[in-house]
């Protein structure tokens, strides 16, 4: 892993020179006509690791190795040999397991991972000679094309305008997608630096003429990558053209690009300037609550149960708010839908509404529109309850598909892609991911295991039930902690289906793990630091059952997974009501603390989520594969690329 | 001695209802209830130790039967055996002290050593001379077999001359029953000093603005933390609130009627906040010899998450819950499974179980302690001072004889 950090840091000043360059065009000319040899000499160096991919297949996992070779121009031997040992990189995992997946539209998926890494690998090379001529972008180009590993080493050597015309046979198809990929990520920058890059947009525009609806273009791509090539110079001409216009002016933001893609600090609370600038724009009124816990000044801690008699109150005054995410956001107030992956469909079935619904009003741009909509939805659903990370991730894929749409496209056409889009999402990323665990995870379970749970997660679930159907002969221990006892829910479905079952409370953990031979857990988010942040109490249960020597299975999707570290629960958590504690359901006969909720001395704090350190979890079984803990940066890196071309 | 009966049976009683709660109670009561065996019991001319000893053992043996898992009963009936067998050694060596008396002059004598010399001398130091001067015959009778046979020659040596010496048998007599019953109530008066004697020490272990998480409800662990605040220091406190007999309620409300900052948790976040605790403090149930100790339940994985963060654990425990036998097994063998009621109302699941189908079944487990292993456990804190685990099998082995382990 540690060669892959290093082309980052090869890359990045250069494209800090691009921006320096692009304003002083002409004289850099010269400069780049000398590193435009190296870094084809360079490509050239490049061949070895072509060879050793098993075959020029665009579905063979060395796809991944192409970014250090794009950057060998600075460690052409070093970086030929990390190639060769990551012939074995994690990836492959993807690949592998996505296969047996049932669904035929997903088998397209290494497809499109690998052109994740495509995008990676061939927009630094491009934005390295930025202010060149469109003649000698395109030699760079193509010349970036074969160190991929598609085609011959041949094509390197000759001379730049010949390359274009030999390679372009085989490489068009790729260069297609690699071009379009490109745009789309140009199309996000155009938003940001839109003013001055408008003719590099317009050049965009018109080669979206000849582009397929991004929707369709995944499935075309999958397996017809080397089968169709009718290449017309001219289109190709055309795009390349496309690609050196857009790489020209994505050395300005493509560092803006970077800092954004990191994780954007949370709203601290204990910032008393910008709560009261949020509460300002605030639907929800909330009021705070009296007796707050000092250690969670930087958490939103509100009185709970207020705002939702307001909210119903309000429901025909809010305007611009869509009836549908309004539904979304109460039901999220009141605790109706919980549980991550429930959360993210629901959020993404109102915006699915939201987008039939929409129509652009007059002298605006739908991209921009739209997102601004979805953004000011998204904060409402904030103020109904705090985002969970699986969310974030889906809101940021809608957000990513909206201002990827291609500006010719009709309003009728984008809507209809962006809903097939979040569909895909549905069905792909959290439906079919399930049912990829599933199939993994049945696979460990063992006639005669005793198999400890904890809440109700819905992975966990679907596994037992599968598991059951199977005609494993196995038991299950649900354990539950206050305040929600969602076991109980989770106890009803098992015992309704014949599954025998033991329940208990998440104290008497120590008295069962002697019996217990497999922990199933589920999980709200993987971080990056293979720390996993779910429902709190998990962390217990993992560490009484590693102190137990009791393997922890934790099942959890991969979009769910986020590049953020954390390490420990105090940072980012959500606040849950604190009179769900002094209240104890169902039992009259507690009622010590009744009376005593305004007492300034004693706090209630009901933490909802904890983070459990990676070494208490054996394996992570997710829809790439089963994984180690410390796989998951791995994953997040190889899954937000594919992320940006669903 | 009906009314005994009667008293021991209903002690027995409760025991097996589980009325009487806590070890602190139960421990003050069997004491109480032993004191009265004692003094009711009446004792024969000849072996009078081993008279209260049966009889003490077997009320003793019932009591334990009634209730194995409350292990202070068993302590403290230990404890009332060894003090009876240490106030007989320390009889027996002052009658043999006043035997080398007797070859030298008359029985007068004895009398007015035994009644002008002895007199005003508590168990204690009775005891506590027994123990430096005896300790070397006490071995050498351990070895003979039985400690009576230290008291044989006295008897036959004086069983020449019979008027005087029923005066004296009767003198004796009532002398051990004396002393023991005075042993028996500074046992007591023990048990129900130990909170204090623990409390004193917690300015020690406390300091300004320290975070200490605790867990079930122990007034040990209320009287511990109030003293330090009485102290003046300030400091705030987490508690679990310990599912499902909520006794972190409890000991929440007594906390804050006592003006300490209070936070309840729930349990399931105790690992999540167990990172900015300094230190965890929990009262016992019992402190095996081992260093282990048997505490409310779910105590074992606030311990695990202390140690993962290097959280000193600190346990209270008075002396009459430390136990001087091993553990084997003790999350199950010392373990009393609760009513599932608390957890699953009655009749909640009735409909989606169908017995006769063969369908699933439902078990529900609701245990009261938990088992902390010693190498979790950073210190005790005793009536008589703080000490490490593996330092408890010789605290525990001063305060009960070898004869009674099993009782």
């Amino acid at each position: 892993m540690e060669s892959r950090r290093n082309p980052r840091a090869v890359v990045d000043p250069k494209v800090r020179q691009v921006g320096f360059f692009t304003s002083s065009q002409p004289d850099s000319s010269s400069t780049q006509q000398q590193t435009e040899p190296i870094s084809a000499s360079a490509s050239a160096s490049s061949p070895p690791v072509s060879t050793i991919s098993p075959s020029g297949n665009s579905l063979s996992p060395v796809m991944i190795p192409p970014p250090r070779l794009n950057s060998s121009d600075t460690f052409p031997l070093r970086n030929a040999a990390a190639g060769a040992t990551s012939a074995v990189s994690p990836s492959s995992f993807s690949y592998s397991n996505r296969r047996d997946f049932p669904d035929g539209s997903t088998t397209a998926s290494p497809g499109r991972h690998s052109r994740g890494s495509f995008v990676k690998s061939s927009a630094p090379v491009a934005s390295s000679l930025p202010g060149i001529g469109m003649d000698s972008m395109a030699a760079a180009k193509s010349s970036s094309v074969p160190a991929s590993g598609l085609t011959t080493v041949s094509v390197v050597t000759m001379p730049p305008g010949l390359a274009e015309n030999a390679s372009g046979m085989e490489v068009q198809s790729d260069q297609k997608k690699n071009s379009k990929s490109l745009k789309e990520k140009t199309t996000k920058a155009e938003r940001r630096a839109i003013q001055e890059a408008q003719r590099a947009a317009k050049a965009a525009a018109k080669a979206d003429g000849g582009k397929v609806p991004p929707g369709t273009s995944a499935s075309l791509a999958s397996t017809s990558v080397k089968v169709a090539k009718p290449a017309k110079p001219s289109t190709q001409k055309n795009e390349v053209a496309v690609s050196a216009g857009v790489t020209e002016k994505k050395g300005g933001p493509s560092e803006k690009d970077r800092k954004k893609d990191a994780p954007h600090p949370r709203m601290q609370y204990d910032d008393e300037s910008r709560v009261v600038k949020a509460k300002r724009r605030a639907v929800v009124k909330q009021t705070e609550a009296k007796n707050r816990v000092e250690l969670f000044r930087h958490l939103p801690q509100y009185e709970h149960g207020t705002q939702l008699p307001d909210l119903e109150a309000k429901f025909f005054q809010l305007d611009p708010m869509h009836p549908a995410v309004y539904k979304v956001g109460l039901q999220y107030l009141s605790g109706d839908i919980s549980g991550g992956n429930a959360r993210c469909i629901a959020m993404l079935q109102a915006f699915q509404d939201v987008i039939k619904d929409y129509s652009t009003p007059p002298e605006k741009n739908l991209n921009r529109d739209m997102t601004s909509k979805i953004s000011s939805y998204v904060s409402f659903l904030i103020e109904c309850r705090p985002l969970s990370i699986s969310m974030g991730n889906a809101i940021r894929f809608v957000k990513n598909r909206i201002a990827k749409l291609p500006i010719t496209l009709s309003e009728s056409e984008a809507k209809a892609a962006l809903q097939s889009d979040i569909e895909r999402f549905i069905n792909d990323k959290i439906i079919g991911a399930d049912m990829v665990i599933v199939k993994h995870a049945v696979t460990k379970i063992r006639d005669g295991d005793v198999l400890l749970t904890y809440g109700s997660p819905t992975a966990v679930e679907m596994i037992l039930l599968h598991a059951h159907e199977l005609k494993k002969k196995f038991r299950v221990l649900v354990v539950d902690s206050r305040p929600k006892l969602e076991g109980q829910l989770l106890l009803r479905r098992l015992i309704k289906r014949g599954i025998s079952c033991t329940y208990t409370h998440i104290n008497a953990i120590s008295y069962i793990m002697h019996e217990v031979t497999k922990v199933f857990l589920g999980a709200s988010s993987v971080l990056s630091n293979g720390t996993v942040y779910s429902r709190v109490g998990t962390a217990c249960v993992a560490m009484v059952a590693s102190a137990f020597r009791v393997p922890v299975l934790l099942c959890c999707e991969a979009y769910k997974f986020h590049e953020r570290v954390q390490l420990d629960s105090i940072c980012s958590n959500e606040l849950g009501d604190p009179n769900a504690i002094s209240k104890v359901h169902g039992r009259e006969d507690i009622n010590y603390l009744d009376g005593l909720t305004n007492n300034a001395n004693l706090q209630f704090l009901n933490l909802m989520y904890d983070a459990t350190p990676s070494d208490y979890i054996s394996m992570i079984i997710t829809d790439y594969g089963m994984v180690p803990p410390t796989s998951v940066p791995v994953i997040v890196r190889e899954y937000q690329k594919e992320h940006l071309l669903v | 001695m009906p009314d005994v009966q009667s008293m021991v049976a209903e002690f027995v009683n409760k025991l097996r209802k589980r009325k009487i709660e806590g070890s602190q109670a139960t421990a003050k009561c069997t004491v109480e209830l032993l004191r009265s065996v004692i003094s009711h019991q009446r004792v024969p001319h000849a072996n009078q130790a081993a008279a209260l000893i049966d009889a003490v053992k077997a009320v003793g043996q019932q009591l334990v039967a009634a209730n194995p898992v409350e292990l202070a009963v068993g302590n403290v009936v230990r404890r009332v055996l060894h003090i009876i067998r240490e106030e007989d050694l320390s009889l027996t060596t002052a009658a043999m002290a006043g035997l080398d008396l007797l070859d030298a002059s008359d029985d007068d004598d004895i009398d007015n050593c035994k009644g002008i010399g002895y007199p005003a001398m508590s168990a204690a130091v009775v005891a506590a001379a027994a123990r430096s001067t005896l300790r070397p015959p006490s071995l050498q009778t351990l070895l003979e077999g039985t400690p009576e046979s230290a008291t044989v020659p006295y008897t036959s040596s004086s069983g020449a001359d019979s008027e005087s010496k029923t005066a004296d048998k009767s003198s004796l007599t009532r002398k051990l029953k004396h002393d023991v019953i005075e042993g028996v109530n500074q046992l007591i008066q023990e048990i129900s000093g130990c909170h204090e004697q623990i409390a004193e020490q917690a300015i020690e272990h406390i300091h300004q603005n320290e975070v200490i998480l605790t867990l079930g409800s122990s007034r040990t662990v209320l009287e511990f933390l109030c003293a330090a605040k009485e102290k003046k220091r300030s400091f705030r406190v987490f508690v679990a609130e310990g599912a499902p007999r909520y006794q972190g309620h409890l000991l929440a409300k007594e906390l804050v009627a006592r003006g300490l900052q209070t936070t309840v948790i729930t349990d399931s976040a105790v690992f999540a906040m167990i990172s900015r605790v300094n230190m965890v403090i929990i009262g016992a149930h019992a402190v095996m010899a081992n260093g282990g100790v048997i505490g409310p339940v779910g105590v074992n994985m606030a311990a695990l998450a202390a140690k993962k963060h290097a959280v000193p654990f600190v346990v209270l425990a008075g002396s009459h819950k430390l136990c001087p036998l091993y553990p084997h097994n003790p999350e199950v063998l010392l373990n009393e499974l609760r009513s599932p009621s608390e957890l699953l109302d009655f009749g909640e699941f009735s409909d989606c179980l169908d017995f006769g189908a063969g369908s699933g079944s439902l078990q529900v487990v609701n245990p009261t302690f938990d088992y902390v292993p010693p190498n979790l456990v950073s210190l005790f804190i005793t009536d008589t001072g703080g000490h490490n685990p593996s330092y408890m099998y010789r605290l525990i082995a001063d305060y009960y004889s070898a004869d009674d382990l099993v009782m």
